[in-house]
């Protein structure tokens, strides 16, 4: 039974942090149409400058404002030079500028920080593990992430729910002409937008750094399960991108887990646990497509 | 008469080639003309469906690698035990090419039926769900060597023709090519061909008049599946080697980027995007190991200044002579 | 800082763009993987290989030589294009630097078939070990099987009696989990097979506690073990449940990142850093000379000893006109290898003692530090079906 807990809190861990990525991502889409490959390269950024300024001062926490403005900037200087030339054109052309931006950004990070992966040092304070349950120790960190993927998830229900930015974001993913027609300055509106993704890309990517490995490509191994959450939530949804962000990491680390263990049952040891790790491989990519062929829109679909 | 003189042009252009290769003494130019070739009517497949009939499918590479796979254990079986018991391998190419078609239409068939049933991002999304699936499986098929692939020991046999001669095989991928090409300009100039085109533009109204919209994109789906696996199938033959990097999801977005560097929706875009793109990773990468930066910024460029890509750049600028 | 990183590698990518043409010099191709994760194997090797020439003044066992570097970015397709490229258009008769099982494997059956020598700095698959085996080509690190064989004698020597095994579902993994149990011969209290994209190991550390074993065996490679070692402290398995490792996971770019949660743990190497021979001193000195406080890893001893022992081969032929001659010379393997002793098997894979290491903390940081000889003069098993 414990296991089951901690497995749960390990899925929830996963999912929180599948959100954070998402989040940012859902919004660039459902506002500006946007298909933002290079979502995982904002990722990486602010990984990579948190961890430097982190190792320079010694201090996990001045490392934190360091990615977060690091990859708000660089959010922002990405949708004004290229972004900003692709809301009227095509997916297909989206696809591969943000394509040639990974390319870029990866040979960048060589370039200016080398091909080794680096150490991102855990904060002090939360290294150690916290007895949650009677003989279920539990580590701090993984706390720490689950708590803040759950204020931010707060904190934008806020933002969108109760501010103004928030209602025109919610205009904008349900009708975007609508917005644009109603004299809105949009094109601030889409900075913002885009530089709150990059903020939360790197927050994730700063986050994970303790946990993960951080090194170049870092950001492409996120991206597909960030998509495959978009897809499923709903483009544009943020609720969608919790929900199915929350429920991925949850199925995911499952499957992973209990899986194996629940074929042996049925079949013989070698073939359950080939198949057993086979099917939780797979396990995202299926629950997506099961997803889709019932809701083609996935679950909370924004737009109207 | 303008396609006829593109076609006429490139025809000449990949008929020189060997003996180019040879006089400037760049006579590795021979395979890279041939992976070209293998490259150039795997887009051509995929824009038969991305291009002409507006469906994004981000899991090509799928049956890329499926066509190699198909080479690659048909011949690993030759002169052994039969595959499964019952199936006999062989190193012929007049079986292995039509079988890596058929294979991969069957696996874009089932694919397709369930994808056709979205649209938009969500199909680019279930595509590639599927390709990563099949990658995953590929990976884990520890009897064909795995993720460390698997090697063909000999190019497939052809009417006692020497395929260890290098240009022999060039010439044979040629030939290939040029019959594909044909089959293709016949589907793309046929009244099918139409009906895709109308569906991308307004697939109500082709409903209306009384069109059965989801077959016909499931025919042009598992169509461009065989093209690709066909294209695969000739690149295994080339390299001698299968692995599942040829149906990660990386390959399939190498496809669509020959295509938008080439033209969408273009006939010969296509043919000009694969070779583009596979010019530019070989000499970049051949002068300096940064080469990733400056690939990326000259995509950048070309998608940001260019509409239509090279093709379309070529068009205006020969006055719409193409 | 920033800056100067900036300036250093413009400047390496320029002197790459235009290498020094020599007179007569002999060509090496080097195909290798720089981009993506694991762009710093590849890097490690060639700096490991070019050291060794640069040392002798350009040249190597007093034949001056070219090295020509192309990325293969972890493609086949790229590694073989490459390779073409090397053979037909540069007439390269010597070639190294592959990194990665399959590039190799779209690589060299075609590389060393055209009569073309082929030494491996780091992959060698068993399909090109036992009856694929080549006359033309050489391996001077190990056979992929042996490294994880090494693990598993190591667990064994140690006295442990059940072990929980765990690696990515892909052939590497695999291999690794049959390598291990092949030697340990131990009981197995449960075999987990974790998946290549995967960044979460929490639901393995929830089993491995359950499952309670003597000793934990691992094999992740590159970022995928960084995030398995950290998440293992963090899990407080650290301590709690011995591990041993084989090589590919304590290599020193991999410890700096790992840091304090690969301290105690037992690794397992066929090269350390603290070997006390008089050609790794040198090496040693050299590498720190050159590249100051980059760490120095096995991938680059490979690399030099690689350099080494082409030196040996030109040294007794003084060029690539003779290439029976010049394998015969290599096959010799008369070079001091930085590892200590080394020859060649039949199947021209490297016979090498294997070491038990410590991973251990002091002021220069977290490194493996030399116990004792685990294995000594170790082949692989596919020797024997090697026919040449």
């Amino acid at each position: 039974m414990i296991l089951v807990i901690e497995q749960l809190l390990n899925g929830l861990q996963y999912g929180v942090m599948l959100f954070l990525m998402a989040a940012g991502l859902t919004l660039i889409f459902g506002i500006m149409g946007v298909i933002n490959l290079a979502h995982g390269a904002l990722y990486m950024v602010g990984a990579f400058v948190g961890t430097w300024v982190a190792t320079e001062t010694g201090s996990f926490w001045l490392g934190l404002p360091a990615a977060l403005v690091a990859a708000m900037v660089t959010g922002v200087v990405v949708e004004a030079l290229v972004v900003r030339r692709l809301y009227a054109r095509d997916h297909l052309d989206q696809v591969l500028a943000t394509f040639a931006l990974i390319l870029i950004f990866n040979q960048l990070v060589v370039l200016i920080f080398g091909r080794q992966p680096v150490f991102t040092p855990m904060p002090e304070l939360f290294s150690g593990s916290l007895e949650i349950l009677p003989g279920l120790f539990y580590p701090m960190y993984r706390l720490l992430i689950i708590a803040t993927g759950l204020v931010v998830a707060i904190g934008l229900y806020l933002l969108i729910n109760r501010t103004r930015v928030g209602m025109l974001v919610r205009a904008g993913a349900t009708n975007r002409d609508m917005v644009r027609a109603l004299g809105v300055d949009i094109r601030l509106l889409y900075t913002l937008v885009f530089g709150l993704g990059a903020l939360l890309a790197g927050l994730a990517g700063y986050m994970t750094g303790p946990i993960l490995s951080v090194q170049v490509g870092m950001g492409e191994q996120i991206l597909l399960a960030t998509f495959v959450v978009v897809v499923i939530g709903g483009l544009g949804s943020v609720k969608g991108a919790l929900v199915a962000g929350l429920g991925l990491g949850i199925v995911d680390t499952m499957l992973r887990a209990f899986l194996p263990t629940l074929l042996l049952h049925f079949m013989e040891p070698s073939d359950a646990q080939a198949v057993g790790v086979g099917v939780s491989a797979m396990g995202i990519y299926l629950l997506m497509a099961i997803v889709l062929l019932f809701r083609p829109k996935g679950l909370f679909p924004a737009e109207g | 008469m303008k396609h006829l003189l593109s076609a006429a042009i490139l025809l000449a252009l990949f008929i020189a080639l060997p003996f180019i290769a040879d006089a400037v003494g760049q006579s590795s130019l021979m395979i890279l003309g041939a992976r070209m070739l293998a490259y150039a009517i795997a887009a051509a497949s995929l824009n038969l469906i991305l291009g002409y009939g507006g469906m994004v499918s981000f899991g090509h590479a799928a049956f890329f690698g499926v066509g190699a796979y198909v080479v690659g254990i048909l011949a690993y079986h030759a002169g052994g035990d039969p595959l499964l018991g019952f199936i006999p391998g062989t190193n012929q190419m007049l079986i292995t090419l039509p079988v890596a078609m058929i294979v991969s239409g069957l696996v874009a068939l089932v694919i397709g039926a369930l994808s056709l049933r979205t649209g938009g991002v969500q199909f680019i999304m279930i595509t590639l769900a599927f390709a990563q699936m099949l990658f995953f499986f590929f990976v884990s098929l520890t009897a064909y060597g795995g993720d460390d692939g698997l090697i063909i020991s000999r190019t497939n046999a052809l009417f006692g023709l020497n395929m260890r001669n290098r240009m022999t095989l060039y010439f044979v991928t040629l030939v290939i090519a040029v019959l594909f090409f044909l089959v293709l300009w016949r589907i793309v100039h046929s009244s099918f061909g139409g009906i895709l085109a109308g569906l991308r533009q307004n697939e109500r109204r082709m409903s209306a008049m009384g069109i059965p919209a989801y077959r016909y994109k499931l025919v042009a789906f598992v169509l461009s599946g065989m093209g690709v696996g066909l294209a695969g199938a000739l690149e295994a033959n080339l390299l001698r080697f299968a692995s599942p990097d040829m149906m990660h999801w990386i390959k399939s977005g190498d496809l669509i980027i020959m295509i938008i560097l080439g033209g969408v929706g273009t006939f010969f875009g296509p043919i000009i995007g694969a070779a583009a793109f596979m010019l530019l990773e070989f000499y970049l990468a051949g002068w300096t190991e940064h080469w990733p930066l400056i690939l990326g910024a000259i995509l950048l460029v070309v998608v940001l200044g260019t509409k239509g890509g090279i093709g379309g750049l070529i068009s205006r600028l020969t006055g719409g002579r193409t | 800082m920033f800056l100067n990183r900036i300036a250093a590698a413009t400047a390496a990518a320029l002197t790459l763009a235009a290498p020094a043409l020599a007179e007569d010099a002999v060509k090496i191709g080097v195909i290798t993987t720089l981009s993506g994760p694991a762009g710093y194997l590849g890097q490690d090797a060639r700096d490991g290989l070019m050291l060794a020439a640069e040392m002798e003044g350009g040249k190597l066992g007093g034949v001056p030589v070219e090295f020509l570097v192309e990325d293969d970015g972890l493609k086949p397709g790229n590694g073989r294009q490459i390779a073409e490229k090397f053979m037909y258009d540069e007439d390269v008769k010597l070639m190294t630097g592959i990194i990665f099982s399959n590039v190799a494997g779209a690589t060299v059956p075609d590389v060393v078939a055209n009569d073309v020598i082929y030494i491996s700095p780091n992959a060698a698959p068993s399909t090109l070990a036992g009856e694929g085996c080549n006359p033309n080509y050489f391996v001077v690190a190990w056979q992929n099987d042996a490294l994880h064989e090494a693990a598993g004698a190591a667990a064994k020597k140690l006295g442990y009696k059940n072990a929980f095994v765990l690696a990515p579902n892909y052939q590497a993994g695999k291999d690794a989990i049959a390598g291990f149990k092949r030697t340990f011969g131990g009981e197995i209290a449960g075999e987990l097979y974790t998946q290549l994209d995967q960044t979460d190991y929490s639901a393995e550390m929830a089993q491995i506690r359950a499952a309670n074993p003597e000793v934990v065996f691992q094999f992740h490679p590159g970022g995928l073990g960084i995030a398995f070692m950290r998440q293992y402290q963090q899990a407080g398995l650290l301590g709690q449940i011995p591990m041993v490792l084989s090589e590919p996971s304590t290599d020193a770019v991999v410890l700096n990142a790992v840091g304090d949660a690969a301290v105690g743990v037992v690794a397992t190497a066929h090269w350390n850093r603290d070997f006390d021979n008089e050609a790794n001193k040198e090496f040693v000195a050299a590498w720190e000379e050159k590249y100051g406080d980059r760490p120095i890893t096995y991938y680059a001893s490979q690399g030099y000893d690689t350099g080494k022992l082409i030196a040996s081969g030109l040294a007794k032929t003084g060029g690539v006109d003779d290439l029976d001659a010049l394998r015969a010379a290599l096959k010799e393997a008369d070079f001091a290898s930085v590892r200590g002793d080394f020859k060649f098997g039949a199947n021209q894979h490297p016979i090498h003692n294997w070491y038990i290491l410590d991973v251990v903390k002091d002021d220069s940081g977290v490194h493996t530090k030399t116990r004792e000889v685990l294995l000594e003069n170790y082949g692989d098993s596919y020797a024997e079906q090697c026919k040449m």
